[in-house]
């Protein structure tokens, strides 16, 4: 039976969490393993019920260590996987997303943020980790991460992550909260969404070299090849050779590898890069957000659009990479950017650097839970 | 029997050569017991995947023509349980050593084994943090020295094989790098067991361990070996020594089968 009977009627009245899955599932994924915690539980709960509907793999692992590591291990045998969890959990995944990354394994992992740091507040959203899903492993790398700002974008931007993940071989982080994981919100489940899947080698077993590119189409990413398909693929997080064996004291390779799997996903920002602007063409001022605190930037757009002010609105539903061109462009038609976002100033300081002072940036924080509001809002912008 | 230069010649990757293990580790012999058991069961090597963490035991699998996959230190069980969950039909073993193992991947260890995952593990136990230079670890002896017990440790090692005996494995045994014959027999059961097998193999690392504890040579180390283990049957008679041994050969419902039974019944 296809996906979409197994999830049911295509508009349902249904909580973040669950798009999260109901995407997931859309896009091909049939493998979850994970650990229970608040907020991200219920995607876990949900996996444990329809995965198995759908001759998928659910497991509960003894930790999110051990979690990420299983997601790594089955996407190696062609399977498209995922995790989820939230701050704690996602600290404990750190290094195995490096691991990812460098071994260009794709996987997605999904943080429904709460308030931080350590146990903070368990049931109260937060975007406090939106520098940790850029920066959290140890050395030099990118990395895409999504954030939704609706039920709706939850499912669509989890079918987006899987889509990424696979063609650019590389883990996605996709950033939620706790407020968005669980509102209910009327969705509309896609009948024939776009999934892609990554490129299988198909040349002679002895000519294949795990990591070098261009076999099928001049790329920067390898052709994989899955355990089991008789290509005896090593694979390593030490710096290794386009063979893969590991060649650690030649500063060349590590160089070359670090800016191939940096540039894979820089070179192609059009492509990764979709962002929600309105209202830009006139704007004198641009609002800047994500996620949850999206919602009020937008309302409070709306009120200056009413009283006939030029004011754009700019959801990042791409927060990594990081746009700089974009909001270096930005700064030259607008006399000042609004960033909204519920943490002490995370994208806000990348937009000051990309701005280099050509315009006014200014910070809108909430903490604790607090969702500003579009008053709040309203008064950087009259 | 298929001699070394044949085994090698089927089984190992010539572009990793030479290896970075020292003259006179015992890491070779593991490798060359496993070889031996694939071949002896003529298994497709082509249908195994071989799953390691950190540390100089865990690069043994980068030697051998096979899908392979070196992970991150202590985490090498938790790999290899998504690959087997995700793929069944393969056959995934894991190297590992004491530290890998039994420190910081103590917990993956005990799961692996409460899951019963149909993994074979492969625990090189050589007393110490070989790849760092050789520091205390949790199976390390008391009172031997290290590079971070230089009066010698005061904790207590880890017993391996019994904790993972009493976790419920359905197949665990212990040998030396002495016994060649009896560690290759084990493998051997261990990569036919369905459910989660464990083989310890006590194996020595002159760099790191011996040279620091004044063993400087490899006969004394092998003698040492032989005269500190016992086999299970008199094993009350030296409360003071090693047991080594088949310590359980049971059955137990293996993880991915139970999983296949509970999908095959909820699939829609
Ligand atoms: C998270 C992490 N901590 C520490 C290390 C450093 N490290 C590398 S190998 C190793 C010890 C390995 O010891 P063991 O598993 O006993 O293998 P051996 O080298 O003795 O064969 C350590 C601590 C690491 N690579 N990763
Ligand atoms: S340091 Fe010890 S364990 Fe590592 S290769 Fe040398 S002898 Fe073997």
């Amino acid at each position: 039976m296809d996906v979409n009977n197994v999830l049911g009627p295509s508009q349902q009245f249904i909580q973040g969490d669950k798009a999260c899955v109901y995407g997931a599932l859309l896009a091909g994924c049939r493998f979850f393993a994970g650990y229970p915690i608040t907020p991200a539980t219920e995607i876990a709960e949900e996996m444990s019920r329809l995965l198995p509907r759908l001759g998928g793999t659910y497991l509960q692992m003894e930790d999110e260590i051990a979690s990420i590591a299983a997601i790594i291990g089955a996407s190696w045998t062609g399977t498209k996987t995922m995790t989820a969890t939230s701050g704690p959990g996602f600290s404990l995944m750190q290094e195995n997303i490096g691991y990812a990354i460098m071994t260009e394994t794709p996987c997605v992992i999904v943080n429904v943020q709460r308030g931080g740091p350590s146990t903070g507040q368990p049931t109260i959203p937060s975007q406090g980790d939106v520098m940790q899903a850029r920066f959290g492993s140890h050395g030099d790398y990118e990395i895409i991460t999504l954030c939704p700002s609706s039920v709706q974008q939850t499912l669509e931007q989890m079918i987006r992550a899987f889509n990424l993940a696979e063609k650019y071989r590389t883990p996605v982080i996709l950033l939620t909260d706790a407020a968005i994981g669980h509102m209910r919100e009327r969705i509309t489940i896609p009948a024939n969404p776009l999934v892609v899947t990554r490129d299988y080698v198909d040349i002679d077993y002895n000519d294949y070299k795990p990591f070098r590119t261009g076999y099928l189409h001049a790329t920067k990413i390898p052709e994989f090849a899955p355990f089991g398909s008789k290509y005896n693929t090593y694979v390593t997080g030490l710096t290794h050779n386009d063979d893969g064996h590991p060649i650690t004291d030649d500063w060349n390779v590590h160089a070359k590898l670090i800016k191939r799997i940096t540039s894979k996903l820089t070179d192609n920002m059009e492509d990764i890069y979709d962002i929600d602007t309105r209202y830009t063409d006139y704007a004198e001022i641009a609002v800047v957000s994500y996620g949850i605190s999206a919602r009020p930037a937008l309302e409070a757009v709306y009120m200056a659009q009413r009283l006939g002010r030029d004011v754009a609105y700019i959801n990042l539903t791409t927060l990594w990479p990081f746009n700089y061109e974009y909001f270096s462009e930005l700064s030259k038609r607008v006399d000042k950017i609004v960033v909204v976002e519920m943490n002490i100033g995370s994208i806000y300081h990348c937009v000051r650097e990309a701005t280099s002072g050509r315009c006014d940036v200014v910070l809108v924080s909430s903490l604790g839970g607090r969702v500003s509001t579009p008053k709040d809002i309203w008064e950087e912008i009259k | 029997m298929i001699s070394n230069t044949e085994l090698d010649e089927k089984y190992l990757r010539k572009g990793m050569m030479p290896s970075i293990l020292c003259a006179g580790c015992g890491n070779g012999i593991v490798l060359n017991a496993t070889l031996r058991a694939i071949d002896k069961l003529g298994m497709d090597i082509d249908n195994m995947v071989f799953v390691s963490g950190i540390g100089c035991s865990s690069r043994l699998n980068g030697y051998i023509k096979a899908d392979a996959l070196h992970a991150t230190h202590g985490r090498a069980i938790a790999f290899a349980t998504g690959i087997k969950a995700a793929n069944p039909d393969l056959d995934v073993v894991v190297f590992t050593g004491d530290g890998d193992c039994a420190g910081i991947g103590g917990n993956h260890l005990l799961h692996g084994i409460r899951r019963n995952i149909g993994i074979t593990v492969i625990t090189i136990n050589n007393y110490t943090y070989g790849m760092t230079g050789g520091q205390f670890s949790p199976t390390t002896p008391q009172t031997s020295r290290s590079t971070t017990s230089p009066f010698g440790t005061i904790e207590h090692p880890f017993d391996l094989s019994r904790i993972v005996v009493s976790a419920g494995a359905p197949y665990v045994a212990r040998w030396t790098v002495a016994h060649p014959v009896q560690l290759q027999k084990a493998i051997r059961k261990g990569l036919d067991k369905k459910g989660f097998s464990f083989i310890e193999v006590l194996s020595p690392c002159p760099t790191s361990y011996w040279r620091r504890n004044k063993v400087y040579s490899l006969e004394s180390v092998y003698q040492w070996y032989k005269d500190n283990t016992v086999s299970l049957t008199k094993a009350d008679d030296h409360p003071e020594k090693i047991t080594i041994g088949e310590f359980y050969d049971g059955e137990k419902a293996e993880w991915t089968e139970l999983w296949k039974s509970l999908v095959g019944q909820v699939r829609v």
